[in-house]
């Protein structure tokens, strides 16, 4: 008798006594990225953070519509402005049975910032902390800092005795290539417990019922199962076959497939991330262009000229299908109150010609636009239509499409901002405007040192300026002016190409209920399945 | 008269061809009349690409991104202007096939030639020297052979394209695919002329020629290598469409030529993620045109092979 029969026969003598063992629900999900290392410091990617904080807890957390909820801390108050006193929840246990406590928050914070964290800055390096008792710890800025919890949800919190004993205290850097115990074993305090972790591959969690909103929880399941599948069709057609209960992000040619199917529906919605070109404004010369001597991108009219060629309402109704909003700023306007005050420059080639004839091209010239092929939804058919538009107006675009892995290396900070025409996609960690303008405006030296992911170079004093007083500002209006008047001026000014806030694809079994956050992260604990 | 000298030489040409057994074996095979027409339409459209096809789907200012994802001009939403409809960057599929099968045929035939001369020149110099030539020649074919083909185009084509990195691959892709499925293929070459070197090394005629003082390059060049052929061009035969198909490979592995200029591998490669979603034009009609180019020139070498081979005759 085969297994399964024997599994048949078995179930159908107890079926009659065991209907509670037999109700154990299991949620099998696929994503387009893998898991690798399960230290939660190793890599600041919103995936890899979003999946580990089902298992790990920060002091904060957000909930379906990303507003900010108590996690491991009750409450917390502001005692002067450099001072932030966080309330911890009493009775939390991580999953080996330890007591969460202060010495796991200042200790995580440590950790936080040593060497090879990649999460560096979540807590500001200059900040010292004070254990005030067992459930009170006190966070010391060296300046005021409003929006300080803002990104604390992806922090996660470690087990400090834990750590210690099992040789986890250093932090499993990106480009280790040996493991370690943390990188392979979890132990948090979250809902979710991991039972099996092959890295790259597959992961399995299970349910922790000594949680500490156990009574309250919103989920059934017991055990969720993870898969990385890369390839777009294998992961659709994992999920059409019933394998799958999700997966996600479906690409966008295939949401009509699986809405039209009766037992499966796609969630759609506004993802937070924009999609933008950005062009190097440092260089003297561009790389890989026609142009010898000197940098086109340096005259605001040929920055201006690239944004009237471009032809953003094609790109997201054809190549995103209406699954993205074309956007004039470089972040969502669900995160910044005054962006419908701010539009696009309109797409008009003959324009962008003109512009190009005044700034002394009139043929055009050639330039590389780099590109990855598997990180954003669509990136490299966006590259490719970027090029043909361009053509339009005489510049000759030559895509460079790669895997994300070999583009990342090349074009930050680590490669030597290697690239003069790029694309990329941004959401900012803090879900607040002060993020765009530190990472992507501010200005860089060679090293990195100051915007560090403003690879283009762009600089203006008087943005970093504003920025300096937006993150100290605690009145609401006033920080909104500031905001909008720093907006105004880099958008004034063309520092990048904003193309779209691209959209959040899942698709899901008519079976189960999931919630679905704008930053793209599956939260378990708000799954049911029938 | 030099003119009738010329006519007649043409003439006699002619008539030798028609007189000879492998016309013969051409006429009297209905499949082989067909495989050859095939390819020579196949040839000659791809030849003439730019004459015949109704878009330049290179030409990037000529896109339309409104004009993409357009179904053949037969079915209800399609547009006459395309006839087997558009890709997902608004590129004429007919075009597309015409210019793509116009950079599969010639990466297939540049790097037939180039394993060819390399294998033909090895194999020469092994089976005419011997020794520890031969040895060292024949180990390194031997080592690999136990390798498959594809492998090694997808290792040298892989590692290259990573190594060149600031490369500009719409230019570089061509030439790494030639040496990538030339280096994987000149083991076949060199095995066959090898042996047939060393049956004809022995033969009174180079013994001659050896006597008289001859270089042995010539030898080999003049008085072997016409000798051998015969094999050489049954196995390129096979090998163009061989060839081919390992070019679809590498470029629908992404390894091979970019998306803005594509070959058939590139559209199958394209149109794949869009099978679930309806388009199938985009994927099936390069397909289909790959597999009709495969097959006719397979049976244009399979009937090659058999019209040479002595025992059949």
């Amino acid at each position: 008798m085969s297994k399964f029969g024997r599994f048949l026969a078995a179930s159908a003598l107890m079926g009659a006594f065991a209907t509670s063992a037999m109700a154990e629900k299991s949620f099998d999900y696929a994503f387009q990225g893998s898991l690798k290392s399960l230290d939660p410091y190793t890599l600041r990617e919103t995936f890899t953070l979003g999946i580990l904080t089902n298992v790990y807890e920060g002091l904060i957390k957000r909930g379906p519509n990303l507003e900010i909820l108590p996690g491991l801390a009750d409450s917390w108050e502001v005692i002067e402005p450099t001072r932030w006193r966080f309330h911890l929840r009493k009775g939390v246990k991580f999953h080996n049975g330890n007591d969460f406590t202060a010495e796991d928050v200042v200790f995580s914070a440590e950790r936080l910032n040593s060497e090879g964290s990649d999460m560096k800055g979540r807590v500001p390096s200059d900040a010292t902390f004070e254990i005030v008792d067992d459930y009170t710890v006190d966070f010391i800025l060296a300046s005021p800092n409003p929006i300080l919890h803002y990104e604390w949800e992806l922090w996660s919190i470690i087990d400090k005795d834990w750590a210690e004993t099992n040789d986890s205290v250093r932090v499993t850097s990106a480009s280790d290539t040996a493991e370690t115990p943390i990188s392979m074993m979890a132990n948090g305090t979250g809902p979710f417990k991991i039972t099996e972790h092959t890295a790259g591959v597959n992961t399995k969690f299970e349910a922790n019922e000594n949680w500490w909103n156990w009574e309250n929880r919103e989920f059934n399941i017991d055990k969720v199962n993870f898969t990385s599948i890369s390839a777009d069709a294998t992961r659709v057609a994992a999920l059409l076959s019933g394998e799958m209960d999700m997966v996600y992000p479906v690409p966008t040619q295939d949401i009509k497939r699986i809405n039209s199917s009766s037992t499966l529906a796609a969630l759609t919605g506004p993802e937070l991330r924009t999609i933008f070109l950005g062009m190097d404004q440092r260089r003297d010369e561009l790389l890989n262009s026609s142009v010898k001597g000197k940098n086109p991108f340096k005259d605001i009219r040929v920055r201006q000229a690239f944004f009237h060629a471009i032809n953003a309402e094609a790109i997201s109704s054809r190549i995103m299908r209406k699954q993205a909003a074309p956007s004039a700023l470089m972040i969502s306007p669900f995160l910044f109150d005054n962006a419908d005050q701010f539009e696009r420059l309109a797409y008009d080639p003959d324009k962008a010609k003109a512009l190009l004839t005044e700034a002394g091209y009139p043929d055009g010239f050639e330039i590389r636009i780099d590109c990855p092929n598997d990180r954003y939804v669509n990136d490299e058919s966006i590259c490719q239509a970027v090029a043909a538009m361009m053509a339009k107006v005489g510049i000759k675009v030559n895509v460079n499409a790669q895997p994300k892995a070999q583009y990342f290396a090349k074009i930050l900070a680590s490669g030597g901002y290697e690239t003069s025409f790029y694309l990329l996609g941004w959401t900012p960690g803090s879900l607040d405007s002060h993020n765009i303008f530190a990472n992507l405006y501010g200005c860089r030296d060679d090293a990195g040192k100051g915007g560090m992911f403003n690879i283009g170079g762009y600089c203006n004093p008087e943005v970093d300026a504003l920025a300096k007083e937006i993150l100290v500002e605690n009145d609401a209006a006033k920080r909104l002016d500031l905001v909008t008047q720093a907006y105004k001026i880099v958008t004034d000014e063309v520092g990048y190409l904003p193309l779209h806030q691209q959209g959040l694809a899942w698709g899901v079994s008519k079976d189960v209920s999931v919630a679905q956050r704008a930053d793209n992260v599956l939260r378990f604990e708000h799954i049911t399945k029938n | 008269m030099p003119m009738n000298k010329e006519t007649g030489r043409k003439m006699s040409l002619i008539v030798r061809i028609l007189d000879s057994d492998i016309w013969y074996s051409f006429t009297r095979s209905k499949v082989t009349m067909i495989a050859a027409l095939i390819t020579f339409l196949i040839f000659a459209s791809a030849l003439f690409a730019p004459i015949i096809s109704p878009h330049n789907p290179f030409d990037l200012a000529s896109l339309s991104l409104m004009d993409s994802l357009l179904p053949p001009a037969w079915s209800a939403e399609g547009d006459p202007n395309y006839l087997l409809g558009t890709d997902d960057q608004g590129r004429d599929v007919l075009s597309t096939i015409l210019y793509g099968s116009r950079i599969s045929l010639a990466v297939g035939l540049v790097s037939v030639a180039f394993a060819a001369v390399l294998g033909i020149t090895l194999g020469l110099i092994a089976g005419y020297m011997g020794g520890r030539v031969d040895a060292i020649i024949m180990r390194i074919a031997d080592v690999q052979l136990s390798f498959p083909a594809i492998l090694i185009a997808l290792l040298i084509a892989g590692t290259v394209n990573a190594l060149a990195d600031g490369m500009d691959r719409e230019r570089s892709a061509f030439t790494v695919l030639i040496i990538s499925i030339g280096l994987s293929f000149w083991v076949q070459y060199a095995r066959t002329v090898r042996s047939s070197t060393l049956v004809e090394r022995n033969k009174e005629y180079v013994q001659a020629a050896r006597l008289i003082g001859l270089h042995p390059f010539l030898i080999m060049l003049r008085h072997v290598l016409p000798n051998v052929m015969g094999p050489v061009l049954v196995i390129a035969t096979i090998n163009l469409a061989l060839a081919v198909i390992t070019e679809a490979t590498l470029s629908f592995l992404g390894v091979g030529i970019p998306g803005t200029q594509p070959s058939l591998g590139t559209m199958i490669r394209t149109g794949n993620d869009f099978l679930f979603s309806g388009e199938w034009w985009i994927t099936l009609f390069p397909g289909a045109m790959l597999a009709i180019l495969v097959l006719a020139v397979n049976l244009l070498g399979d009937w090659l092979r058999d019209a040479l081979n002595p025992k059949l005759r």
